[in-house]
């Protein structure tokens, strides 16, 4: 069976700086990856490369078979396929939460505006915020905000989800709100990429763990692997939390 | 010497004054029209990622808003003519205030812009939405949200300041009141009248503002707060 996601010998400059220096990893259909590791090792980077936020120097991405390095990439056909959720939310201040969820579809698929609607109550089900489809954002709360997020991407049904540590900026008592959504997508068959630093989630959610080091795939493994570190990077990073 | 207010002679002439107070309407309602693409497509291209576009827009911006209007005026006026182009003073009068408010509007417009966050265009950039697109939803929408007041009080100025189209002729208010003072040799209270109509259509400008505002901001309208 082919990858979802696939990553070959990836390498990623900013200017003189290498920030990814040969990533290669897979994303099986369904499949859920947490990648961990250090600031600054390159974690949002490799994520960003494959929905092409950042273009690489070399190497091969792939997803749904659709080359993502191929400068000719249809790239909003890639970003239909897969979605983003960011740290810091980053909804529409101006829109409701309807329209920030029905955003893309009516302009991206064209969705008529009396589906849309049907659209926004779904995905909002989904994220347990169906009484808040006529807020605005600031009305919400920080994990609210972020699970609209995650609704805004889920409406527009992509094949995969990338999360970007999107429990950082939110206070301790509302990250479990926004975890357990993503658990529930997991558990849904969900293809997802992780990029977190709750090592608790890690361990049960994931089907494997990418640990990242300067730049490099330095350990990987199933969740167990967090409980018995073969590098002494890994064991450190856990040790010494972030 | 006391001197003695008479109204009287001016009543007559109230069918001139409101002309003139009309086409003032008109010509702010060309020049906000006009102002707004102009300082919009301005703002863009001072964005864009062409040094020439940059220069361009920069240049006519700073140029704008680093000379005199009435001198504008009369570059425009008195050049369209020398090089054999004939508009009708309308026309023209409009056509400076277009050119003069369109590069404040622009800079007001980049402002705006400028408070939008990378992360909303990444955000809008992961969901597919192409580069037009998140120009109109995510950039201007909330960017002209965000700076509607410092943009009306602009267009209300230039309301203000198309009295100086009087200085080539066009029909507006303050042309009518110099007509107006010379024949009936009252020019103190003739421009107490302009005056009072100015402030009138001042008024009369915000509250359509403030209007139009609460329809084209619904979330304005309903949380009362500003973006
Ligand atoms: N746009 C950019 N321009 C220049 N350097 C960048 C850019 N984005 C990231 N970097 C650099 O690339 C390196 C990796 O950054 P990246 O954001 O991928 O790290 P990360 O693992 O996600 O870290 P964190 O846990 O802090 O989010 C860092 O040294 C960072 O300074
Ligand atoms: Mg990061």
């Amino acid at each position: 069976m082919s990858a979802a996601v696939s990553l070959r010998d990836v390498h990623k400059r900013f200017g003189e700086v290498e920030v990814l220096k040969g990533v290669s990893f897979d994303v099986a259909p369904g499949e859920v990856v947490a990648v961990i590791g250090r600031s600054g090792s390159g974690k949002s980077t490799a994520l960003r490369c494959v929905n092409r936020l950042e273009t690489i120097q070399s190497g091969e991405i792939e997803v749904h078979g659709r080359r993502v390095d191929d400068p000719a990439l249809d790239l909003r056909a890639l970003r239909r396929d897969v979605g983003m959720v960011f740290q810091s939310y980053n909804l529409f201040p101006h829109l409701t939460v309807a329209e920030n969820i029905t955003l893309a579809p009516r302009r991206v698929r064209k969705t008529p505006q009396s589906e849309a609607r049907h659209i926004a109550v779904e995905a909002l089900a989904r994220v347990g915020l169906s009484d808040k489809i006529d807020a605005y954002p600031e009305q919400l709360s920080g994990g609210q905000q972020q699970r609209v997020a995650i609704a805004r991407s889920l409406a527009m049904q992509p094949k995969v989800m990338l999360f970007d540590e999107v429990t950082s900026a939110l206070d301790p008592h509302l990250t479990g709100e926004v975890l357990k959504v993503m658990e529930a997508l997991a558990r849904g068959g969900m293809t997802m990429l992780v990029v977190t630093h709750e090592m608790a989630f890690a361990r049960r959610v994931a089907d494997r763990v990418i640990f990242m080091h300067t730049g490099k795939v330095w350990e990987t493994g199933a969740g167990e692997m967090l409980a018995h570190p073969q590098t002494p990077e890994l064991r450190e990073f856990l040790a010494n939390g972030l | 010497m006391r001197y003695k207010f008479d109204f009287g002679a001016l009543v007559e002439h109230w069918p001139e004054f409101l002309s003139g107070a009309l086409t003032t309407l008109q010509m702010t309602a060309f020049a906000v029209v006009f102002g707004l693409v102009i300082g919009i497509l301005c703002a863009i291209g001072r964005r864009s990622a062409s040094p020439f576009l940059q220069w361009l827009c920069g240049f006519y911006v700073e140029t704008i808003r680093n000379t005199p209007y009435l001198i504008q005026i009369f570059f425009i006026f008195f050049g369209l003519s020398s090089i054999g182009i004939k508009l009708p003073i309308f026309v023209a009068a409009v056509l400076t205030l277009v050119i003069n408010v369109g590069a404040y509007t622009a800079e007001i417009v980049r402002a705006g812009m400028d408070t939008i966050h990378p992360g909303q265009i990444e955000a809008a950039q992961a969901l597919g939405l192409s580069q037009p697109q998140i120009y109109w939803d995510v950039i201007l929408r909330p960017a002209l949200e965000r700076v509607y007041p410092a943009l009306t009080s602009q267009f209300v100025l230039m309301m203000l300041a198309s009295s100086i189209t009087s200085q080539i002729s066009a029909e507006e208010l303050t042309a009518v009141a110099n007509n107006i003072q010379s024949f009936t040799f009252r020019a103190f209270e003739t421009y107490i009248v302009v005056a009072f109509l100015y402030l009138l259509l001042a008024v009369i400008l915000k509250l359509a503002f403030y209007g139009f505002g609460q329809i084209i901001f619904p979330r304005r309208r309903r949380l009362g707060t500003a973006l």
